[in-house]
């Protein structure tokens, strides 16, 4: 590697700059390398994994000889071949690899074939004989509720007495609805690879966000010591949480092959197989009461939240937990019950997905501000500034932390302005007067988002960092790469901390040899903990090469500066790589680790009560949206977002996902509805039938900001804040605007029912609902 | 007949014998040659991350057309060129301007959908249409994208288009037309593979000769449905016979009347000439699959395949179009609402295929609209589709013709209501009264699409929506297309 030239004033790829993503060169020529890209090693095995079709039923038989014998096929793995623990679950042992003497969903996998080829795979799968006694299969939250079905218990936080408060109040209003569930719809489907090593030994390619929990999960499954395990993953084609924990299951199979045969064996999901399979964003049923003044203050509030979280726990506790922290969002509500019920169900086990409970939680104050503006006949933004956050004691969350970094009405006056949302407010309202068919609606929401994981033992990071002699480094750490752009914005601390070119920064895949005990990259922390862990390691090496030539050049440390490629000790000027081959002729060590647990951060999990959270991100955004009233169609028209990403790492890349983030909400909450059917059978499950947003849905007007006074006041990574899942709840807005859109059609004296996602027929039949009651109320006005 | 296939990939003539024919051109990429840049998202032609570049002979230049690599058999790439992402980049080392554009403009997260982005926009970039944010949408309405929002990805559309830049592909044309050519002038395929054929005629009279020794044989068009058949249903197809390579079924012949549609032409090349004559339906083409789709799939399949969910029967069925079928024995010629005769039924003879379907031009006193209600504009299959087609004399309704998709186990008349409009002043009441025979005409289903009730209220509203077209046309009432307010 030549030396860059020693004049310049700045790095490439320092921190703060905008940076394409470090593979977009190799994305772009199809070069990037994703699992089932590698070259496939000799007598690779394909597996295929044999799935239940019935919702809940007992296993009265599995009989696969049939299958053993098939063409090609050389291991068939069920229940009884686990060696170990037949368990991959996060945390409550209760995900079951292979079912046993039950299936609790249609799709759990019932036992896999290795074979020479997928196809040989496939049709020996059908050989099978299966027998199932079928049982009562609860599908929907309502079943669940009724036949008081929980997979974990109901969990309450309590401030101040929110049901007298609500009696008391001048006004009150209750809302109920229902919020559907999400697919990740990540393009790369559920992958992993296994190679088998020396002694037993197995390594993984797995596409997944939490190499460490692959690796115990495979080392439990197959009942070796965690160091016999190695989990790689140097990118994944998606992920939004949707591969934090069940891409375990797929690499549990494809070491058990590896483990009984010697053979590699990948286990690749088609779509459907993948869709069917494995869990989604939790659906909601939600009921809230508040109660409030004439000026729409709210005084008592009561949510009554119920998910359903599907055959196992997976990480719905923490989920739904996420789901209470935010239901105040912006808002200070002095009395306030949350009460959070984890429906067991007989459908896939739901898990985390962008946002992880915040956007379910978030959504309902949301509506409910709409809701108390159009009964008070007031601007909802009114409404809202009544309720922020604000001055001692109103700065309180109902989990007991205060709330330190509030920027919600800077951010949302900023956003007011520079959308114009009052006159755009007006004009709307003056074309639905004149547009009897097509109607537009407008709304404002803030998001205020708690960073940290809310588990606390998982916020901490490790990093790894070489410096080879000629200047060159290699940079690995706990965080996975899902197109977030983590790796380059973690490179770039690395960059800055040593004043070097970022080309001179390896960027090498996630290994748990590597980094150890990781934590998953979820919980937007990718960033913040990673880039602390590799800061350390590299102002370890900093500080090595400091004391060393201060030493070695007789100077104090005091006159030594890191400047661009180059460092000045003294009076003189010394190459980066010039002095790392010095400190290596000297014995000095170029290689570290860095460490990073975040501060401040305690909580309470049985009284729900501490600090969460080490912080707030916040955003605003303001959507505006078309309907037609006779179909139920909608558009979202144009989209003004102003973002708290604190001082940015990299503008490009979070940019990226504020917009990203947006489109994905707005799909969740418009066009991609997850259909069950009453037995409990998934039927979308495939782009075909799923629909998420395509690039004419990206609204025609989408003026996007960060926040420029955005800095952190905590000590975050060059106080950048987390950016990976806040944006996603903008997209409340756009919810929000299409129910503004259908109270035009009764004069915006009626909120409207909705349930999300907003589909035409929702809509329509939203519709439909609000001009029989406004068709009623006037029959009952006159007849007074 | 040619026991091989030939095909044009990187310069050169590429010769492939002993392949299973429903092989798609994904697996043989990605698992047979290494070539592992092309992506499965979906394996049904729906997110577009296969995208792969097909070449062809066309007025004597090649047309490169966007095509799903996940759902078409190998052997259709039998005198075509192929072009994949791996071939875009130069010798030296640089991306090409295509490329170049997506990583400039920060068009890449997790990666997976780029080359097939890439892709797509390398063929419109060898289009000769006008870029703006709306064609960007159509170009790429069958590449789904997960991470971007697609802003990024709109503006490196929009950079390549505005920059008129010309590529390696441009330079080196002349030299795929005469390799193209040399293909052109083979005989027709015909591969035999452990039991199963695959023939791929070059004449109607081939067609109908091996469809005489094969008569329970697939007929494969745009393999847009078919596909699906082994990438989704793993259907083992014993005789496929590609009615691809045949020019006769391809030819848009303008006649006295009306046009005569070959049941091989596109959707793309329906596009032009069918929005001429009817702009909703020209609207209503736009709004079907994607352009990897739409270049695939043919009129003629989508009225073969029977589907009750099929977008352009409808239409067809409402303009009172009429299909001619052939067999050995000759032509036979129906109206097409007769094809239809119940879910999974249509009235096609052993040995006899669909070779073309007419279209009556438009009469000065008729009004027609259709309109495909989805829950997502773009790519998405119909909940309920209707067409409307009105002739009026001196404000009574001389005759109306009113079919649907989606609410029958055919594209189906609305007979009952057609009958009460008929012969009535086109007024708001006759409308009104004629809602609720809808209920009579149909029973439509429920399911993941929509419910039930829906589609039935649906279906009444857009005939309302069709009346007030029809007489406040000032009064806004699309959301997309042509005459949409988002668009304006």
């Amino acid at each position: 590697m030549r030396n860059p030239p020693l004049s310049r004033n700045t790095i490439r790829g320092a921190a703060h700059s905008p940076r394409h993503h470090d593979s977009a060169a190799k994305q772009a020529a199809g070069e990037a390398l994703y699992i089932d890209d590698i070259a496939e090693p000799r007598d690779l095995l394909h597996l295929y994994v044999a799935q239940s079709e019935k919702a809940h039923a007992k296993i009265l038989k599995l009989d696969v000889s049939a299958v053993r014998s098939a063409p090609g096929v050389v291991v068939v793995l069920t229940a009884n071949d686990v060696p170990g623990g037949n368990d991959a679950s996060p945390i409550a042992g209760d995900d079951p690899v292979f079912a046993e003497d039950i299936v609790e969903y249609a799709g759990q996998a019932l036992f896999a074939v290795a074979a020479e080829t997928l196809e040989q795979a496939r049709s020996a799968a059908k050989l099978a004989v299966v027998e199932y006694e079928e049982l009562p299969a609860i599908v929907t939250v309502e079943e669940a509720m009724a036949a008081n079905s929980f997979v974990l218990p109901t969990r309450e936080i309590r401030r101040g007495d929110a049901r007298a408060a609500i009696k008391k109040a001048k006004h009150q209003l209750t809302q109920r609805f229902e919020i559907g569930g999400q697919d990740h719809f990540y393009l790369e489907g559920q992958i992993a690879l296994s190679l088998p090593g020396e002694d037993g030994d197995i390594f993984v390619y797995s596409s997944t966000q939490h190499p460490t929990e692959v690796q115990h999960n495979v080392a439990k499954f197959l009942d070796l010591p965690d160091h016999s395990v190695t989990v790689e993953v140097r990118r994944m084609g998606g992920g939004f949480g949707g591969k934090e924990t069940q891409g375990a299951w797929f690499a549990a199979m494809a070491s058990l092959a590896t483990k009984l045969t010697g053979r590699p064996a990948k286990v690749r999901l088609d779509r459907d197989d993948d869709m069917i399979m494995t869990g989604k964003r939790h659906d909601f049923v939600v009921m809230v009461e508040m109660g409030f003044d004439d000026d729409g203050r709210v005084s008592g509030a009561e949510f009554i939240f119920a998910s359903r979280c599907g055959r196992s726990a997976d990480l719905s506790a923490s989920i739904n937990d996420r789901a209470m922290f935010h239901a105040d969002n912006c808002y200070y509500f002095k009395n306030i019950t949350i009460i959070s019920h984890r429906c067991k169900t007989h459908t896939v086990s739901n898990t985390a997905f962008r946002g992880f409970g915040g956007p379910q939680g978030m959504l309902a104050p949301e509506r409910m501000m709409d809701a108390i503006a159009c009964y008070l006949g007031k601007d909802p933004l009114e409404v809202r500034k009544k309720n922020l956050y604000g001055k001692k004691p109103r700065n309180i969350t109902p989990y007991q932390m205060t709330v330190e970094d509030n920027i919600a009405p800077e951010i949302i006056a900023e956003l007011e302005n520079s959308s114009n949302y009052a006159a755009r407010r007006k004009s709307i309202r003056a074309f639905n007067e004149t547009s009897p068919y097509l109607k537009k609606g407008i709304a404002l929401t803030p998001v205020k988002f708690g960073i940290s994981f809310t588990a606390s033992h998982l916020n901490q990071a490790g990093a790894l960092l070489h410096v080879y002699t000629d200047g060159s480094v290699m940079l690995n750490h706990g965080g996975t790469e899902m197109g977030q752009g983590l790796y380059i914005k973690v490179a770039q601390v690395v960059a800055e901390i040593l004043q070097i070119d970022i080309e001179r920064v390896k960027i090498t895949a996630t290994r748990t040899d590597k980094v150890p005990n990781t934590s998953a990259t979820a919980a937007s922390s990718g960033a913040d903990i990673n880039g602390k862990a590799a800061e350390a390691a590299a102002i370890a090496i900093k500080e090595r090469l400091i004391q060393f030539a201060a030493k070695y050049y007789g100077t104090k440390t005091s006159e030594i500066t890191f400047l661009p490629n180059r460092i000045r000790i003294g009076k003189q000027v010394v190459a980066f790589r010039d002095l790392v081959q010095l400190a290596y002729m000297n014995r000095i060590s170029l290689s570290a680790t860095g460490y990073y647990r975040t501060p401040k951060i305690h909580y309470d999990a049985e009284t729900f009560s501490g600090r969460p959270f080490y912080y707030f991100a916040y955003g605003a955004a303001v959507s505006e949206v078309l309907i037609d009233t006779l179909t139920g169609e909608n558009k979202v028209v144009a989209v003004d977002i102003l973002h708290d990403a604190g001082k940015s790492l990299n503008p490009a890349v979070d940019l990226g996902q504020i917009e990203g983030g947006y489109i994905q909400g707005m799909g969740w909450l418009t066009t991609e509805e997850l259909y069950y059917d009453s037995n409990g059978i998934l039927k979308t499950h495939a782009p075909s039938t799923y629909k998420i947003p395509a690039c004419s849905d990206r609204p025609a007007v989408f003026n996007m900001k960060i926040f420029e006074r955005g800095e952190n006041v905590e000590e975050t990574i060059f106080r950048s804040k987390a950016v990976g899942e806040p944006p996603l709840m903008l997209a409340i807005s756009a919810f929000n605007a299409i129910a503004d859109a259908i109270s035009s059609v009764a004069d915006y004296r009626l909120y409207p029912e909705l349930n999300a996602p907003a589909t035409p027929e929702q809509i329509l039949m939203s519709i439909q609902k609000i001009t029989e009651s406004a068709r009623s109320n006037r029959v009952t006005e006159a007849a007074q | 007949m040619r026991q091989t296939i030939k095909y044009v990939h990187r310069g050169e003539i590429v010769e492939l014998a002993n392949v299973a024919p429903t092989t798609t051109v994904l697996n043989y990429l990605r698992y047979e040659q290494a070539l592992t840049g092309t992506k499965e998202g979906c394996a049904e032609g729906d997110c577009g991350a296969c995208t792969v570049v097909l070449g062809e002979l066309a007025n004597d230049k090649v047309r490169y057309q966007a095509v799903n690599a996940c759902i078409q058999f190998l052997p259709t790439l039998d005198g075509k060129e192929l072009i994949t992402v791996e071939d875009l980049k130069l010798k030296d080392g640089k991306l090409h301007p295509v490329q170049q554009a997506m990583v400039d403009a920060n068009g890449t997260q997790c990666g997976f959908c780029t080359p097939g982005f890439v892709m797509s926009l390398f063929a419109e970039m060898h289009s000769d249409r006008i870029a703006d944010r709306a064609h960007i949408d159509n170009v790429l309405a069958g590449n789904l994208c997960r991470c971007t929002g697609y802003g990024t990805i709109i503006d490196a559309a929009m950079s390549v288009a505005q920059s008129g830049v010309r590529d390696s592909f441009h330079e080196q044309e002349a030299k795929s037309i005469a390799l193209l050519e040399v293909l052109q002038k083979d005989s027709g395929l015909r591969l035999t593979w452990q039991g199963r054929s695959y023939f791929a005629p070059k004449t109607i009279d081939e067609l109908t000769d091996i469809l005489l020794d094969y008569p329970d044989a697939t007929l494969l068009a745009g393999a847009t449905d078919v596909g699906l058949w082994v990438t989704k249903q793993h259907r083992d197809l014993a005789t496929i016979i590609y009615l691809g390579q045949i020019q006769d079924l391809k030819n848009i012949e303008k006649q006295d009347n009306g046009l005569k549609i070959g049941a091989g032409v596109t959707y793309s090349d329906a596009w032009a000439p069918l929005a001429e004559l009817y702009p909703d339906f020209g609207e209503l083409i736009r709004r079907i699959a994607s352009t990897q789709i739409r270049n695939s799939g043919t009129i003629g399949g989508n009225i073969a395949n029977g589907s009750p969910i099929g977008d352009t029967p409808p239409a067809l069925i409402s303009l009172d179009a009429r299909l001619h079928l052939r067999s050995k024995d000759g032509p036979r010629e129906l109206p097409l609402e007769e094809f239809f005769i119940e879910y999974g039924k249509q009235d096609l003879r052993q040995g006899e295929f669909v070779e073309a379907v007419y279209l009556p031009f438009p009469k000065a006193e008729s009004q027609f609209a259709t309109y495909k209600i989805s829950k997502r504009f773009d790519q998405d299959i119909s909940a309920v589709c209707a067409a409307f087609n009105l002739t009026l004399k001196a404000g009574k309704v001389e005759d109306i013709r009113i079919c649907y998709g989606g609410m029958a186990g055919t594209p189906k008349r609305a007979s009952k209501t057609e009958k009460a409009i008929t012969g009535k002043s086109w007024t708001d009441s006759t409308i009104s009264n004629a809602l609720s025979r809808m209920e009579e005409d149909f029973q439509p289903l429920s399911d993941m699409r929509a419910s039930q009730r829906y589609r039935m209220l649906t279906a009444q509203n857009l005939l309302r929506k069709f009346y007030i077209e029809t007489t406040t046309p000032e009064i806004p009432t699309r959301i997309v297309g042509e005459r949409g307010l988002a668009n304006a």
